[in-house]
């Protein structure tokens, strides 16, 4: 589904992301490890289209989509969230997600204007859907409330829920499990399983090693730019070049950020 | 070709007064990441203040003249305590801080504009002629006015101090650090307040200084001279590069120099064309300037 | 119609509000959703005040050169207006904040200053093509169009903020009016809503200079006569204020700003003489005390919510002593 192909980025002297070759196949939850200032956001940046490789190529379902601006690839089926949070913080949680859903609107000005049925009909299945999300996420109490307002769970909750909103087929996840504890961990990898079942395809970067074998299918580990590793969950613990690139760094693998 | 020589003298020195206020801009910009929109008024402030003291006080020139870079030093501190450490400490967007600097720009030249009224019956004043020796003379074949030189050399003077003092002293230290990342420098002991006081009223300083130049060169003081340079100072910086402190000066100059010769081409009404027009045409196509950061300019 | 104009306008008759001080006042209301478009949408732009500049010269062009009525005047001006924002928007709204406001003030600037020169280097160009010297007046430069013809009927302005009122609540409630504010709030995950942002912005930044230039048609045929220096910063930033006093987060609140400073002034008539000192300490105490505006519902809400508990926390404590 998702294709990196010698992808490399530089930013004047400083190469972020050197010869990254990696695939993301359909239907699978795939992790991207590594020690702080891999690059793994980088990575992710050029996949969403908020930065552009240097030289390499990235496919989506085999159309080339390297250097497109952010919402073509939106339109064409990726979402993403963001390590800090991107919410539209002075909006309600609902309408986040029907922010979320505005590629499925046809939205006619005119119709806005003088209220036609088909205007009137669409509204009435977004705000719907945003409600059944808001639901399935267990945000419904918050429907109403500024996103901003919400507890820090409870966002990164709405966070997803509003990638989702987008009718993805491809969902990048950066760090989502940041700040929560284990039980909330869980129940987002949860979330995050049904979501496979349903045929998403998820990339997600993280650092909390229970939450990464939960998911994940397979994992690609990412140190100073570079892939060292690829493999199922289990084979990539007891690497010893990743065992290396932690403990060299002042991380361990037990999960701590 | 003598002429050619004059006009530079003249941009030269324009350039020395409109680089010197640019710093202020300058300054406050790249240790407090605001543009200071009151700092047209304090540049005004700062001729208010000389032609106060040497036309009704009757003080000499050169007492004058620091005593008015140092009252326009304190008005520049005093719209830091009233117009951005207020909003700073709410955590308010950095657009606030703009529009409360206009707000305290208007307010200083409405009340300037009033004890106008009352000092001198009206909006204009002008300074006494031959404080500085305005009569030309000739050197080595070319009439060279004083008042021009000693502007340029008194202008050029500040700016070596200035520059002394923020790479040798320890409070330039701490202002460079502060510029370079707030948070880290309050971590490391520094009084982040005392520094952005210290910035205001070196900016405001250097304002009322090129203020009171720009009074001595062309010797009309009124309440609204802060706006007829408030554009090209907005110009020099951004033609420089908005956090860059030689490149506001490098700014003045070439300013100074586009409205010389443009004036010397086409006559004075295209002037401002020329230098509205570099703003714009520079912010379409090169807003960093020429010693920016491009990452910083754009969404 | 008529009579409930009438009606308005004997109420605020002892305020000192006089049938021509509140079509003014309507004139900044226009004014004031024209940059509360923008901000609605995260834009700090100054531009109105060119637009409004641009809308005043077309309108007058139409009106007294080509013997239009003010309807087609009124065409023509935010046409022009809405035209000429296409090229400008495109490169200056891809700035950030400051930069984005700097480019602006210096995009009324060049109107103003196309504005005075325009006669001369229209004389210039054609003498250099006819080889004759030409002489060329139309706009009149700093001195200004005078004698336009008091077109602009209070009637005129209620309908029109009638109807631009009526659209912008149902902008809020469209597709468009949320990405609108979804760019306001994160730029970047708008964009990956799959929100054209650069289309978005641009179609608010016309929209936006089609109302000033609205304004500023009707402005011209009230005050029968426009100077080039008349829609400069001064201008600018007080467009600026109108939206700063009645707070942005409602479009209610930029009519009210508007048409409050506009009044104000007559109101205290003692404070003409001193109406820079009130613009300015407006400006200032609003954004230091009321940073939400006069118009603030959220922040009137926040502000019942903390009375509430703090009433209800004393009345607790008056119970268990």
């Amino acid at each position: 589904m998702l294709e990196l192909l010698h992808v490399t980025r530089q930013f004047g002297g400083l190469t972020a992301l050197n010869d990254v070759s990696l695939n993301v196949p359909a239907g699978r939850v795939v992790g991207l490890i590594g020690p702080n200032g891999a690059g793994k956001t980088t990575l992710i940046n050029q996949i969403s289209g908020l930065d552009h490789p240097t030289s390499g190529g990235i496919n989506f379902a085999g159309q080339p989509i390297q250097g497109a601006p952010p919402h073509v690839i939106a339109r064409m089926g990726i979402a993403r969230t963001y390590q800090n949070i991107r919410l539209f913080g002075q909006m309600s949680a609902l309408q986040n997600l029907l922010i979320g859903q505005h590629m499925q609107g046809r939205g006619s000005l005119l119709g806005a204007i003088f209220f036609s049925a088909a205007y009137r009909a669409e509204e009435k299945r977004l705000h719907l859907r945003a409600r059944e999300l808001l639901d399935r996420f267990g945000l419904g109490y918050a429907a109403d409330s500024p996103a901003a307002s919400l507890p820090y769970g409870d966002q990164r909750r709405l966070e997803l829920a509003r990638a989702i909103a987008t009718q993805p087929r491809l969902l990048l996840l950066d760090e989502p499990t940041a700040g929560m504890n284990p039980s909330e961990t869980h129940a987002l990898g949860e979330h995050v399983l049904a979501l496979r079942a349903e045929g998403l395809t998820v990339l997600v970067i993280e650092h909390d090693m229970p939450f990464i074998h939960q998911v994940c299918d397979e994992i690609y580990v990412l140190n100073f730019g570079q892939i060292i590793a690829h493999g199922a969950p289990d084979e990539i613990k007891h690497n010893p070049l990743v065992i290396e690139a932690y403990l060299g760094h002042e991380d361990s693998d037990d999960g701590a950020a | 070709m003598d002429t050619f020589f004059q006009q530079l003298i003249n941009a030269l020195s324009l350039g020395a007064i409109y680089g010197l206020f640019a710093l202020g801009y300058a300054l406050v910009f790249s240790v407090l990441g605001v543009l200071n929109l009151a700092h047209s008024a304090v540049f005004m402030t700062g001729a208010f203040f000389g032609l106060v003291l040497i036309d009704k006080l009757q003080l000499p020139l050169i007492v004058a003249f620091p005593l008015a870079m140092i009252g326009a030093g304190l008005v520049s501190v005093a719209l830091e305590f009233i117009a951005f450490r207020p909003l700073r400490r709410r955590g308010a967007p950095r657009i606030s801080q703009l529009i409360s600097s206009i707000g305290a720009s208007i307010l200083l030249v409405s009340i300037t504009q009033l004890l106008f009224q009352n000092l001198y019956g009206g909006t204009d004043a002008y300074f006494p002629r031959g404080l500085v020796p305005d009569e030309p003379i000739l050197l080595g074949g070319l009439r060279i006015v004083p008042i021009r030189v000693i502007i340029l050399a008194a202008a050029l003077g500040m700016m070596v101090i200035l520059q002394a003092v923020v790479s040798r002293t320890q409070i330039g230290q701490h202002m460079r650090a502060v510029a370079f990342n707030q948070r880290v420098a309050a971590l490391l002991g520094i009084n982040v307040g005392r520094v952005f006081v210290t910035t205001f009223f070196i900016a405001g300083a250097l304002g009322g200084a090129a203020g009171m130049l720009y009074g001595l060169v062309f010797l009309n003081v009124s309440p609204f001279i802060g706006s007829d340079v408030a554009l090209v100072g907005l110009t020099a910086i951004v033609l420089g590069g908005l956090g860059s402190i030689n490149g506001a000066v490098l700014g003045g100059i070439l300013v100074a120099a586009l409205q010389t010769f443009s004036t010397a081409i086409g006559g004075s009404s295209y002037r401002n064309i020329v230098v509205f027009g570099i703003l714009f045409l520079l912010l379409l196509v090169r807003p960093q300037g020429l010693l920016g950061q491009p990452d910083s300019t754009r969404t | 119609m008529d009579s409930i104009i009438e009606f308005v306008i004997t109420l605020l008759k002892p305020l000192g509000v006089t049938e021509p001080v509140f079509q003014f006042m309507l004139v900044s209301a226009i004014l004031g959703l024209s940059i509360y478009l923008t901000l609605y949408t995260g834009m700090f732009s100054l531009a109105s005040a060119g637009f409004m500049a641009i809308g005043a010269y077309f309108g007058v062009a139409a009106t007294q050169f080509w013997h239009l009525p003010l309807g087609l005047g009124l065409i023509i001006g935010m046409l022009a207006a809405g035209l000429i924002a296409i090229p400008i928007g495109l490169p200056v709204l891809r700035l950030k904040d400051i930069y984005l406001a700097i480019a602006t003030i210096g995009f009324g600037e060049v109107v103003n200053v196309v504005i005075l020169n325009f006669d001369d280097v229209v004389a210039a160009i054609l003498t250099a093509v006819q080889g004759e010297r030409v002489r060329f007046r139309l706009i009149e430069g700093a001195r200004g169009i005078k004698n336009i013809p008091r077109l602009t009927e209070t009637q005129y302005l209620v309908f029109f903020l009638i109807i631009v009122g009526f659209f912008i609540t149902r902008l809020h409630r469209s597709r468009f009016g949320r990405s609108m504010a979804a760019i306001r709030d994160d730029e970047r995950a708008a964009a990956n809503m799959g929100i054209n942002v650069t289309y978005v912005k641009n179609i608010v930044f016309i929209l936006s200079a089609m109302l000033a230039a609205a304004a500023g048609v009707f402005s011209a045929h009230l005050t029968r006569i426009i100077t080039p220096d008349a829609y400069g910063f001064d201008r600018a930033v007080d467009i600026l204020s109108f939206a700063v006093l009645g707070g942005t987060s409602t479009w209610v609140g930029s009519i009210v700003g508007g048409m409050t400073l506009t009044a104000l002034p007559e109101t205290l008539r003692a404070v003409n003489q001193y109406r820079g000192v009130f613009t300015g300490m407006v400006l200032l105490a609003v954004i230091l005390f009321l940073p939400g505006g006069l118009v603030d519902p959220a922040g009137l809400r926040a502000t019942i919510r903390r009375v509430r508990s703090r009433l209800r926390r004393a009345a607790e404590s008056q119970g268990a002593t």
